[in-house]
């Protein structure tokens, strides 16, 4: 079977595998990436946990993950009023501090992005590349028949298409993990290279493609890295670890795999790829060692919204009730957050 | 010709119906009323107490939630589990007290019997403090008690389990759970407490016993958000005006220390204490 994708967004296949580029070509490469340490990398993750982060760098810390993270509702109960919720919170995280800043993104389903849009208002990024600190906000949206992504192509498509109009800033996809698994990768590949190009928008400009691995049920590591570079070959503009409704989702190691592939990747071609656990990251504690990981890994230039973020929904809060411990001096509790 | 080597015990601490050592690493010597080597307690940090309170929270839900007839089954099996273990008590409290045997056994019979007393009240005591309130209109009016939700207590200092059973025991009955500091000289029995606890159907974190210096630990526990109420009962050597301000904050109830023999007698209103007042309205039976 042969893949003729001269397209742009697989511009990076060709130039990598060449021209000629066939499923073949593609499975041999992705084969021949060299086998994963599982020990190594399972200790490598573990003692990047244990460094002790306190004080001002703690205090840093806390803001640059609130800026990081794309505050998720990704409910089947989910309504337009739960989304407005959500916004509301992505503008003002915590009431009693003016200083705290905003999230980066809201993630929701599809359906919810007008909403989203509608409530952000000026606050949204629309397109704009954001800094942390600048107030903006990115609507996320995810995609390709969410969460499972058993649906056929023009569905997926479709659906993309949907959430760019609306006004999706960035779109999470989910890749073929069946045809992954059974050692598809031409279909895998094919697949994100039609999204990539669903997320065109009518000027011309694309929305951010981050593509779900839904590592949980790769079992592997080596999946992993071949799928991190099959997705990036591809054209993904971010990586993506779970789709957190299966478990495990995002564990450290894993990140640290999908970071390394960013990082050999940025040193073949001088292109960077962001990367964006989700699913599981619920304490701050757990985050700042993602933080460090990310620093690490692939450098603290990698600490920028438009490189990694944190999918996640109670993670929020529990950075809150630790910026009010510094601030205040004192523990504080559920009863000075919201309920999400 | 066996020759048995006797294994002492490590007290560690009791937090969420675990035994962990303190995160902090450390431990203290606990003496004998004659100042010789007893046993190492651990030395809980502001950390272990921040684990506590966390415990203390989550367990708030299912203990309050369970009916007042449980709270009271599972209270009074604490009660059978202490009586089946009353020589180890009274073992401890002849060493750390310095007391004459029957002098413990008294102290052990008198704490079983505290635990009782307020095993009995679980599902009464709302039917004292709650009322039906006569309204002027067709509506049934009831108040009835709540409990507060976390309750930190700083622990009677000479007494090693009488003080502790009578601290702990009225915050439970209402549905409240307990992170405590036990007596800083005393704190061996305050552990086999744990153990009575862990092993007597109270679901883990309703009762965390945090050993080491209440000077160190009740200003974080005072000003913590996440505690509701404070039992200041032991802390008469302690800055407690201090903690008293500092829990006023986020307006904690307060209990403020006794002293004494009589410290913390049985009573409802250590009981109603670390209750809250919920006033309904329901109309009457339209007919």
């Amino acid at each position: 079977m042969t893949i003729e994708r001269a397209v742009s967004p697989a511009q990076r296949a060709v130039e990598v595998l060449g021209g000629d580029l066939t499923e073949a070509t593609l499975k041999r490469y992705l084969d021949g990436l060299p086998g994963v340490d599982a020990v190594g990398l399972e200790q490598r993750a573990a003692s990047l946990g244990t460094r002790s982060i306190k004080t001002t760098s703690k205090a840093w810390a806390l803001d640059r993950i609130i800026g990081l993270i794309d505050l998720t509702t990704l409910e089947g109960a989910d309504t337009p009023g739960k989304v407005r919720s959500l916004v509301a919170k992505a503008l003002v995280p915590d009431a009693g501090d003016p200083a705290t800043p905003r999230v980066a993104a809201v993630c929701v389903y599809g359906d919810m992005v007008p909403y989203a849009v509608e409530a952000l208002g000026d606050a949204h990024a629309a397109g704009r590349v954001t800094e942390p600190g600048d107030g903006l906000i990115n609507v996320a949206a995810v995609a390709t028949a969410f969460p499972s992504g058993r649906a056929a192509l023009p569905v997926k498509l479709a659906d993309t298409a949907d959430a760019v109009a609306a006004g999706a800033d960035e779109i999470d996809m989910v890749i073929d993990r069946g045809a992954f698994l059974s050692g598809r990768f031409g279909h895998v590949f094919d697949e994100i290279v039609a999204v990539k190009e669903a997320c065109r928008r009518a000027d011309g400009s694309f929305a951010h493609l981050k593509v779900i691995l839904e590592t949980g049920e790769l079992n592997t590591y080596d999946n992993v890295r071949r799928a991190s570079w099959l997705a990036i070959l591809a054209g993904g503009d971010f990586i993506k670890t779970s789709t957190g409704k299966v478990a495990p989702a995002a564990t450290l190691p894993v990140t640290l795999l999908m970071l390394e592939a960013v990082r050999d990747w940025h040193r073949l071609t001088g292109e960077n790829i962001g990367v964006k656990p989700a699913g599981g990251i619920r304490s701050s504690k757990d985050a700042i060692k993602y933080l460090v990981t990310v620093a690490e890994t692939v450098g603290e230039e990698w600490l920028q919204p438009h490189l990694f973020r944190f999918g996640a929904s109670s993670l929020l809060n529990d950075v809150l009730l630790q910026r009010q411990k510094l601030s205040s001096g004192h523990y504080s509790g559920a009863d000075y957050v919201t309920i999400d | 010709m066996s020759s048995h080597i006797s294994v002492p015990k490590t007290y560690k601490l009791y937090v969420n119906g675990a035994f962990p050592r303190s995160e902090s690493g450390r431990v203290y010597e606990v003496l004998d009323s004659k100042g010789r080597f007893l046993a190492n307690a651990a030395q809980a940090s502001r950390k272990d107490a921040r684990d506590a309170v966390v415990a203390a929270r989550a367990a708030v839900g299912g203990w309050s939630g369970a009916t007042a007839y449980n709270r009271g089954q599972v209270l009074y099996r604490v009660a059978e589990v202490l009586e089946g273990r009353r020589a180890q008590f009274e073992d401890e409290i002849v060493k750390q007290e310095g007391v004459s045997a029957s002098a413990a056994r008294d102290q052990v019979d008198a704490a079983i019997d505290r635990w009782v007393w307020y095993a009995g009240w679980a599902d009464k005591f709302a039917q004292v403090t709650g009322n039906a309130n006569p309204v002027s209109g067709p509506y049934f009016n009831l108040s009835v008690p709540e409990p507060t939700g976390v309750v930190a207590i700083v622990a009677p200092q000479d007494s090693a389990l009488l003080g502790l059973v009578s601290a702990v025991a009225p915050a439970l009955v209402a549905g409240n759970t307990v992170v405590v500091v036990a007596s800083e000289a005393h704190p061996l029995s305050a552990i086999t407490l744990g153990e009575v606890l862990a092993t007597s159907d109270l679901p883990k974190g309703v009762v965390n016993v945090l050993t080491g210096s209440p000077a160190e630990l009740a200003p974080w526990l005072a000003s913590h958000a996440d505690v509701n109420a404070l039992d200041l009962v032991g802390a008469s050597a302690l800055e407690w005006i201090d903690l008293e301000i500092a829990a006023a904050e986020t307006l904690k109830r307060v209990l403020t220390p006794e002293e004494g023999p009589d410290a913390a007698t049985p009573s409802l209103a250590r009981i109603s204490a670390f209750t809250e007042t919920k006033t309904v309205w329901h109309t009457k039976a339209l007919i």
